[in-house]
């Protein structure tokens, strides 16, 4: 049995470095051997044979971010439904309620931003009001 | 363990306030779309309403729970403390609330701004800075500040187009959670030394035999102070404060500089008080002293050089941030009691100020310079005579609130041997008079400016948001006997 | 069977909370300095975890949840507010963004 750190983990050590010497040998293999074309359709980004349009650095529109945001507002509550689960068995029925409140807070906060039409991917509501 | 922490009757009651809050501000927030309505005067009385019941809850919580007696009034299992100075602190930020909402009325209207997400934010702010003021347990300061600074960071910046209001939104959100980080840092290091966040525990075990490294301890207590020491505004960490209460709507800044303001101070209390107490009379006074002497003569002298009046309040607000590290400085009850006394006062003069400075500014707060003060006596003799009452206690004129905050804060330093603090406090809270008297001469011996001429007549609400703080400030002042014997006896905090 | 000294973790989260001040303090896009903060937060959740592993307690851990769902609220306020700012103002450099000096 391996007993010091440095034993423990030199295996790794091992692993990532010939994870880096494998990408970069063969890397550098294709670029030696391949042979070089160069002309406008092989210069453009590859996406999986469909024909790009337009340009990356185009600004997003804000809803992107709203609703990333959003998501992991809600996405990050969930993180308090695991130490929940594991206490449930001995709280019952106490635990019960105490996730049933906070579940109504969170839904409550969904409702909010449902109603305001912050969800509303088009935009093109026009029952909520402008944000 | 967990079969202790469940809920009992006595510990919602010991939690009323916030519930109250908390269910009132979540109703709003999901009124407003429901309504769609922009602005109704509804939403503020439904505010002024559920903060009324939170002060009735915090009263009752404090003589119907079970709590007159300080040793027996913890709730949740020990993570709060409801005890005669929460109670202080929870009145007092809630009727630095009532007071918000008072001079938010027609400021609201003025601005054609939404009311209710308005009204809902401040309400869950409150509820943070409630919880702040009676928790006994790092984790719920922790949450507390934060329910308290989140709200708070959407407050400054309200009106979303005006570029000032970003500003000091953006400026007091990187500012705030970089303080939190400290903050929470120190609550680590506290927890990986004594393993424990609550902070009854947490002294038992710096009292007890086994004393873990006092450097360790020294660290966690020095980060902590730093991300406390942010949100009081105190030197060297004030930095925000100017930017964020000039560009916040003005009724915003009166409660940034009064409410978060006394919970941090609350939180700095009790856990300087309470769980460093018994290690920490080497190097407390070091610290807490030269951040008191920084504040005080940065923020009066900072002060001295302001034209615009909100940006004047925030270094006033920092000088008086000084002040009240004084108190803490004094490491003592009797200390401690002068600091709860202050913030009470400064609370009344300092809103009062800033809704004088709202109700003058105008539409799109035009007006805010000390120029635009010239002639207001002659317009409205009795706003004019309001201010004046507010600038008197500011400066700690005696028969007003100020005068015996600052009188009690250096008869605290002066028991605990701090004559050089006591000395340069004076000598700077003399200073600190000719910026505050500067408004009044203007106000007085002046011509009427363009914004005296146009100023509107007092409105219902702003009335009384500049009556309460008057009669406060007064009554602070002839008879202080009645909130600071409340203060000395619920000072002795529980250990 | 050997394991890695506690103090490597205390050090590796100092490290990372002091690049998260040194990043606050120097960078000037605002959306850097904010990435910052929630290094210095990740730092201190680090320290939690490894203090919880070592006292054998489970309450670190709950600590480090909070911690994370204050960071997400916070990091959701705080890019509702950067974008105002940058609707506003059309600039990330934290030097241009001051109107308010008397």
């Amino acid at each position: 049995m391996p007993t010091s750190a440095t034993e423990v983990y030199f295996p790794v050590l091992v692993q990532a470095l010939l994870a880096m010497a494998l990408a970069a040998g063969l890397l550098s293999v294709s670029y030696l051997l391949g042979k070089k074309v160069r002309n406008r359709v092989k210069d453009m980004p590859y996406e999986s044979g469909i024909v790009p349009t337009g340009d990356a650095r185009q600004r997003f529109s804000v809803k992107f971010y709203l609703v990333a945001m959003l998501f992991i507002l809600f996405d990050i509550e969930a993180i308090f439904l695991y130490p929940w689960v594991v206490v449930y068995r001995e709280l019952k029925m106490f635990a019960f309620v105490e996730m049933l409140i906070f579940v109504i807070l969170i839904l409550s906060g969904f409702f909010y931003i449902w109603k305001k039409g912050a969800l509303d991917w088009s935009g093109a509501d026009s029952t909520s009001r402008k944000p | 363990m967990l079969v202790n922490s469940f809920v009992s009757t006595p510990d919602l009651i010991r939690f009323l306030p916030e519930i109250i809050l908390t269910i009132m501000g979540t109703f709003l927030m999901v009124m407003d779309p429901i309504l769609q309505r922009r602005s109704s005067y509804a939403f503020g009385h439904l505010s002024l309403l559920a903060l009324v019941g939170a002060l009735g809850g915090s009263v009752y919580a404090y003589t119907e729970g079970g709590c007159s007696v300080p040793q027996s009034c913890p709730a949740f299992g020990g993570m709060l403390m409801v005890d005669g100075f929460a109670t202080f602190f929870r009145v007092l930020v809630i009727v630095v609330g009532i007071l918000t909402v008072l001079s938010s009325y027609r400021f609201l209207q003025r601005e054609d701004a939404e009311t209710s997400e308005y009204h809902a934010l401040l309400l869950f702010s409150i509820a943070g800075q409630c919880l702040m003021a009676a928790s006994n347990d790092l984790i719920m300061v922790f949450i507390g500040i934060e329910i308290s600074s989140i709200a708070s960071y959407v407050m400054a910046g309200y009106l979303r187009d005006d570029k000032r209001a970003n500003e000091a939104a953006l400026k007091y959100f990187l500012l705030g959670s970089f303080a939190t980080a400290f903050f929470l840092y120190g609550v680590a290091l506290i927890y990986g030394a004594t393993g424990s966040i609550n902070l009854s525990t947490v002294r038992g075990i710096l009292m007890g035999p086994d004393v873990p490294s006092s450097v360790f301890i020294g660290l966690a207590a020095a980060l902590m102070f730093v991300g406390l020491a942010f949100k009081v505004s105190a030197s060297p960490f004030q930095i925000w404060a100017p930017d964020v209460y000039q560009g916040a709507p003005t009724p915003v800044a009166a409660f940034l500089s009064a409410g978060p303001k006394a919970a941090a101070f609350a939180v700095f209390l009790r856990i300087f008080m309470t769980a460093f107490e018994p290690m920490s009379a080497s190097w407390q006074p070091w610290l807490f002293g030269i951040s008191a002497l920084l504040s005080m003569v940065i923020g009066n002298f900072a002060a001295l050089l302001q034209s615009n009046v909100k940006r004047m309040l925030a270094y006033s607000s920092i000088a008086h941030a000084g002040y009240v590290m004084v108190a803490l400085t004094a490491r003592s009850e009797i200390g401690t009691s002068a600091a709860m006394f202050y913030l009470a006062a400064y609370a009344f003069m300092n809103v009062g100020a800033f809704a004088v400075v709202s109700h003058l500014s105008g539409k799109g707060e035009r007006y805010q310079t000390v120029d635009d003060f010239a002639g207001l006596a002659q317009k409205q003799p009795l706003t004019a005579a309001l201010l004046t009452i507010f600038m008197l206690s500011l400066i700690g004129v005696p028969l007003t609130g100020g005068f015996f905050g600052k009188f009690y804060i250096f008869k605290a330093a002066l028991e605990s041997h701090l004559v050089w603090l006591t000395v340069l406090g004076l000598l700077t809270s003399a200073v600190a008079a000719y910026y505050y008297l500067r408004i009044l001469v203007m106000m007085y011996m002046h011509e009427p400016s363009k914004a005296s001429s146009e100023v509107e007549p007092l409105s219902l609400g702003l009335g009384t948001a500049l009556m309460i703080p008057a009669i406060g400030t007064l009554f602070l002042g002839i008879f202080p006997n009645w909130v600071l014997d409340f203060a000395v006896k619920s000072a002795t905090l529980v250990k | 069977m050997s394991e890695i000294p506690i103090s490597w973790f205390l050090t590796l989260s100092a490290i990372l909370f002091a690049l998260g001040v040194a990043g606050f303090l120097f960078r000037r896009n605002i959306i850097t300095v904010f990435m910052s903060i929630e290094l210095m937060l990740n730092a201190v959740n680090l320290s939690f975890i490894t203090f919880s592993y070592k006292l054998q307690k489970v309450d670190g851990h709950l600590l480090a949840f909070f911690v994370m769902v204050v960071a997400a609220a916070e990091a959701a306020v705080g890019l509702a507010i950067i974008l105002t700012v940058f609707k506003n103002r059309a600039t990330l450099n934290i030097d241009e963004i001051d109107s308010m000096k008397n």
